[in-house]
């Protein structure tokens, strides 16, 4: 699979790991209430749709920046790539 | 009809003209006891022994392809109870006593063939390790033998035991492990359920579940609704598809392992022989051809086939462990896809919902527990008990921190 990279092109993705879905951008607050289901859910549980799929990568062979790739896992078809800091500030992140 | 020789012999003289399909093919009835959701190892194996061991009635089995079609027909066909962890060794052993059995148990030939599994180690940690390994299994009455360099050279002597990085030291021996014709298997549960009344509805794919008042009431099929009073699910690498019907999420991920066969050669390999430094995994089928595989690629899949840099790195594996192949033509690959879990261990529980039952979660290693797969499945499926052997694969297994973690990766499915 070729990655388009947003800042540096397309690279192979040997040159990244992969971490999972891009929900786990959105850590729970640890202090809430209900924190222990929040963290069982984001910790364990997955939506594992058989279609589009959000999903992090880091680029560790690369400029290690963290993108958020949008993917057809059916087909493998990347949709488009984002700065994982970039989706992270839309949510109203500070970094 | 029974099989044996003396069928064989019988037929042969009369122009084969004697021979019956293995199995029906009925209409879907409006209403089962049991319908078990999935057509493959796991799920025919189910089905069976509920007819067979536990006396149920009236029970389908829903295929969305052909039976068989999935990974039952994809992996490497090697058969181990080998685990460390208490929650996963007497099932996988139970497992290894159900295939030892199988064939006279269900009348068909699976050729299971218990050439052993060796595991190579290649440091002295490594070798620590395996010791650890081999005493957690005869602790729980399995076989296990720690060879040193010389025991594997008598074994194998083609071996690249000198390799500068990575020595051969020794390897842990599982003599019982081995090799079973996986498509057999799941030929063999087929018509041994079918023969006592399990209807094995092909071409009849899930569409959704129907839940009232927190009760399922049967399942919505590409061939109409199916009404039954307990539903089991066992789809393996479509787990989270499925259940998301049910409204679920799972702790699983969906990913993409190949598996590669070669050309056919006279036979060089005694039994089953994985590469403790990198993950090769290689064995030899009656045909002849090499049977190997190696690392998932990594990333959530449901494409039935992976890319290229895992069929190089899977090929460096084997060139690394053992040179000689290294002329030898790949002659097919194929990819299935895998229920990872979030430990790497599976999941055989009820669900929040009255009369759902799920089994999965058995990343790449759901083959060897076929029968005990199938058995403790149905043993909660009749009982709703769970079977002695599978009491630590409950769901919440991971909100109570209680996870059955083999390699200690941590919730990370793609490293499992």
């Amino acid at each position: 699979m070729i990655i388009n990279h947003p800042l540096l092109g397309p690279r192979d993705s040997q040159e990244f790991t992969y971490l999972g879905d891009a929900g786990l951008i959105e850590r729970p607050d640890w202090q809430a209430e209900d924190a222990a289901d929040a963290f069982y859910e984001y910790l364990y549980l997955r939506d594992n749709p058989a279609g589009l799929h959000k999903e992090l990568w880091y680029h560790e062979q690369g400029d290690r920046s963290w993108l958020v790739v949008t993917r057809n896992i059916s087909s493998h078809e990347i949709i488009s790539v984002e700065l994982a800091r970039d989706v992270a500030r839309q949510k109203g992140r500070s970094k | 009809m029974r099989y044996s020789g003396f069928r064989v012999i019988k037929e042969a003289l009369t122009g084969h003209k004697g021979w019956t399909p293995a199995w029906r093919d009925p209409e879907p009835q409006s209403q089962y006891d049991i319908v078990v959701i999935g057509g493959g190892g796991h799920g025919l194996a189910t089905a069976y022994y509920l007819a067979k061991e536990f006396n149920q009635k009236r029970i389908a089995v829903i295929e969305k392809g052909w039976i068989g079609s999935g990974n039952v027909g994809r992996n490497t066909t090697i058969i181990r109870s080998n685990y460390l962890l208490d929650g996963n060794e007497p099932f996988y052993e139970f497992s290894m006593k159900l295939w030892e059995g199988l064939e006279q148990d269900f009348n068909f030939n699976a050729m299971v063939s218990q050439r052993g599994v060796l595991n190579l180690c290649h440091s002295d940690a490594q070798r620590d390790a395996m010791t650890r390994r081999g005493n957690a299994m005869r602790l729980n009455g399995v076989d296990a033998e720690l060879l040193d360099a010389e025991g594997v050279r008598k074994m194998a002597p083609f071996l690249n035991f000198d390799n500068a990085r990575f020595p051969i030291k020794g390897g842990l021996l599982q003599p019982r492990g081995g090799t079973v014709r996986h498509d057999a298997v799941a030929w063999g549960y087929a018509r041994g359920a079918d023969s006592r009344g399990v209807d094995i509805l092909q071409n009849c794919e899930v569409t959704g579940f129907r839940i009232e008042n927190g009760k399922c009431l049967g399942v919505e099929t590409s061939r109409g609704f199916i009404g039954a009073k307990k539903v089991g699910c066992a789809v393996a690498g479509s787990s989270g598809k499925v259940m998301s019907f049910a409204g679920m999420r799972l702790p699983i991920e969906s990913h993409v392992l190949q598996a590669f066969v070669s050309e056919g050669l006279k036979p060089i390999l005694p039994g089953v022989i994985t590469y403790g430094a990198g993950h090769f995994y290689v064995s030899q089928s009656d045909k002849g051809g090499l049977v190997f595989g190696g690392d998932i690629d990594g990333y959530n899949s449901y494409a039935q086939r992976g890319n290229l840099p895992v069929v190089e790195d899977v090929c460096e594996g084997g060139m690394s462990l053992m040179p000689m192949i290294g002329r030898a033509r790949l002659l097919r690959m194929w990819g299935g896809i895998m229920d990872m879990s979030m430990d790497g261990s599976p999941i055989i529980d009820r669900t929040g919902i009255d009369g759902l039952y799920f089994n999965g979660g058995w990343c790449y290693g759901g083959f060897k527990a076929t029968p005990a797969s199938g058995w403790c499945f149905a043993h909660l499926l009749a009982t709703d008990a769970p079977h002695p052997t599978a009491t630590a694969y409950r769901f919440d297994r991971f909100r109570k921190g209680l996870m059955i973690d083999e390699k200690g990766m941590g919730a990370q499915p793609n490293l499992h």
